[in-house]
């Protein structure tokens, strides 16, 4: 079974979201993760759904999206080129000796550090899942102690060429 | 505020008066007493009062199904608006149009557990096409034009609207919107020409074709069209439940229904057939049974206007999404006479091998009852048939013969369904006599909507098939369970004659094979009042052909004591040992 992320516009109004989310859990179609915002435009969320399914399920899913009376556009990015990000928090447990490490991993994955104490750092990271989940194995064996994702936000890549 | 302004409860009365609404089915309460103020002098819409929310939906339900028009019900907010749920999914499934108004507490206690609270935007979301709550008496009449809009347009549905006490006392100016633009709402009603052009060839080269016709069929107003392909094609035409009506029931290209309790030759047809076009249909599993299995020979081609309906259980060939009256009307021009002859002697043969049939004798069989409603009102009354054992006896003895004149509970299923949905058909349709089949539990569901039609003086004829039974749960323990009936028997019916009279109607009841002509004749000319017939049949007794859940063909029940391996090792040599 493959991921999907799809992306749908939809009225931003109250009850929207819940008509959505509603729909996946009536029908028994999944989610990995959703995130939602509003839009280009205001009177418009953008809600980006991970979900698996054969292609069957994620073409019912797709239909169904289309039925409800809100949504105004939905497009599976997962057969076009997209640009995806996560946003991450992660509070790790860190003292005086492995403070230095642990700011050299932020380092290297392009992250910052945003909060600091005697017993704790948080460090904020974007980037794609699987670099993300990269990131937060290499901070386990420092005994994480909360973790913060927004899941994925996605859009179509407009540039044709070779990235 | 203007001296021109109106309240919301006056809104909602003017705005129904521009959806030229003639009935509303409701119940007051505190929630909408000022919307029930609002309308006391009204005199262009008549209110029929229920005696059950559940009896008012059901209404609206048989009078949109009836009519064609959209159904309109009026509640109270928490309990009134909870027991319409069922009713409203039953609409749903069944794609009925209709807007349900629901009060709802003042807009400041929403969420505080008011009194005779419920959030019925959050209960109903998942079984309406769409639901609205007013939260400002400006947005009143929009939101009426847009959910008539929404109901009556693509593939048809309840609308909820929930209306807060305070905004309907609020004032605003009337504008009634002449159109709404929703820009998430675009139902497609063209077919692809590129698809029509494909099911052409495919249907061009068919020798051995089947019309799959379903309610879609009914709500598009397309039995003409359907006749038309159908006599042109000369195509055998089998019907879902929701589709009986679509196509003559008499004629001899109709098979009848198809599905588990379908006709032998239905399902056989459907079976061999080389080309299966679905129309307005949605290959549901009491029609497939074993999916995988359906049809297994053909090229299909699916004709609906809701593209979730596509390839959902079956995959097909050729699917055209669209309106099937607008597909029908582009596609029968191009398709050719075929030459049938063969495969309609071989569906004439397994008519005559195995046609439905029952024995007759001096305890009364429920086929008989509804084989003598059809005689006697020549196909032609509508039949609102409740659930179960009653409803399929209607689908294979009744042969409706026009549209709109079958209605039940398809989708859903809902006991209790047949007699308030009467009621509803009985106030849009007054040319011809409307009967309610019921069974003895189904009938007891609702009931105490025998004062509304007494009320009314509704002339319906309320027949009760009374095994003592629920009898199609009977059926699955005998058939399924070893015969342990565990909790199917109505031991303590009441007298439904006293009953009736009880409620200002009228009773008959009989168990004796010869007298139920003389009651059915004797109810017909009754038109004041409505008329029960407690027919007293034989208590054990079963639908038959049955093809079991999720089986095959190859696994029909026909009627006991039948020939049937012999015929059966004819039609499916491969499947049968």
């Amino acid at each position: 079974m493959k991921k999907h992320t799809i992306s749908i516009l939809v009225e931003n109004k109250f009850g929207a979201l819940n008509r959505i989310v509603g729909l996946f859990s009536a029908r028994g179609y999944n989610i990995d993760s959703i995130s939602v915002g509003t839009s280009e435009d205001d009177s418009v969320a953008r809600v980006t759904i991970v979900s698996k399914g054969d292609d069957d399920v994620i073409e019912q899913i797709i239909k169904q999206l289309n039925k409800l009376i809100d949504v105004t556009k939905v497009v599976d990015l997962t057969y076009d080129s997209f640009v995806e990000r996560e946003l991450v928090l992660v509070k790790v447990a860190a003292n005086r000796n492995s403070r230095p490490e642990l700011m050299q991993i932020s380092e290297i994955f392009r992250s910052k550090i945003i909060d600091i104490s005697q017993r704790s750092i948080t460090i904020e990271a974007t980037g794609s899942e699987q670099k993300v989940d990269a990131m937060i194995k290499m901070l386990e064996p420092f005994g994480i102690k909360e973790i913060a994702r927004t899941g994925r936000v996605a859009l179509k890549r407009e540039f044709e060429g070779e990235v | 505020m203007s001296t021109n302004d109106l309240t919301g409860s006056e809104i909602f009365v003017k705005s129904l008066i521009e959806e030229n609404v003639e009935y509303i089915f409701g119940y007051p309460g505190g929630a909408v007493i000022g919307v029930y103020d609002a309308m006391h002098d009204m005199s262009h819409i008549r209110h029929i009062l229920t005696r059950h929310e559940q009896g008012a939906v059901h209404a609206a339900e048989g009078y949109a199904k009836a009519t064609g028009k959209v159904g309109v019900v009026l509640v109270t907010s928490g309990p009134g608006a909870t027991n319409t749920v069922t009713g409203i999914a039953d609409a749903y499934m069944d794609s009925v149009p209709l807007v349900v108004f629901t009060g709802q507490v003042a807009t400041h206690l929403i969420g505080n557990d008011a009194f005779q609270e419920a959030d019925i935007i959050g209960i109903t979301r998942s079984i309406t096409k769409h639901n609205f709550l007013v939260k400002d008496v400006k947005q009143l009449a929009w939101t009426i034009k847009a959910a008539f809009h929404i109901a009556s347009t693509g593939r048809p549905g309840p609308v909820v609207v929930d209306m807060p006490k305070d905004v309907m006392a609020s004032n605003a100016p009337f504008l009634y919107p002449k159109e709404v633009k929703l820009r998430g709402y675009h139902p497609f009603y063209f077919g692809h020409m590129g698809q029509i052009n494909k099911a052409v060839e495919i249907i061009n080269s068919s020798r051995k074709p089947v019309l799959y016709v379903g309610g879609g069929v009914v709500t598009s107003n397309a039995s003409t069209e359907l006749f038309n392909l159908a006599k042109k094609l000369n195509a055998p035409v089998a019907m879902t439940l929701m589709g009986l009506g679509a196509f003559p029931g008499n004629d001899d290209l109709s098979m009848g229904m198809l599905g588990m309790h379908g006709t032998w030759y239905s399902n056989v047809a459907v079976d061999q057939c080389d080309c299966l076009v679905a129309i307005g249909a949605r290959f549901d599993d009491r029609v497939t049974g074993n999916p995988n299995m359906f049809s297994p020979n053909s090229k299909k081609v699916h004709i609906d206007i809701d593209p979730s309906a596509i390839s959902k259980n079956v995959k097909v060939d050729v699917p055209i999404v669209g309106d099937v009256r607008h597909v029908l009307e582009r596609l029968t021009p191009l398709v050719n006479a075929l030459d049938t002859k063969e495969w309609l002697e071989q569906i004439a043969e397994w008519k005559t091998e195995h046609p439905l049939r029952y024995e007759n004798g001096d305890e009364i069989r429920a086929q008989y009852v509804i084989e003598k409603i059809n005689e006697l009102t020549k196909g032609s009354a509508v039949v609102t048939a409740d659930v179960g054992q009653n409803q399929m006896w209607t689908a294979q003895f009744y042969r409706f013969m026009n549209p709109r004149s079958n209605i039940t509970s398809g989708g859903l299923g809902t006991m209790g369904f047949s007699f308030p949905a009467a009621i509803g058909a009985a106030f849009g349709v007054k040319d011809r006599p409307v009967f309610s089949v019921n069974g003895d539990g189904g009938i007891q569901m609702n009931i105490q909507e025998m004062a509304t039609a007494a009320a009314n003086k509704l002339p319906l004829k309320i027949v009760i098939l009374n095994n003592g039974y629920l009898g199609m749960v009977r059926q699955w323990q005998d058939l399924f369970y070893k015969k342990r009936y565990s909790h199917v028997t109505l031991g303590n019916n009441p007298d439904f004659v006293k009953l009736a009279e009880a409620f200002g109607g009228v009773g008959f009841a009989t168990d004796k094979t010869d007298e139920v002509v003389p009651i059915l004749k004797e109810a017909m000319k009754i038109h004041d009042k409505p008329v029960v017939m407690d027919f007293h049949t034989i208590q054990e007794d079963n639908v038959y052909p049955m093809i079991p859940s999720g089986g095959t063909v190859a696994q029909i029940l026909d009627y006991p004591k039948s020939v049937k391996e012999l015929k059966m090792a004819k039609a499916h040599p491969e499947t049968v040992k």
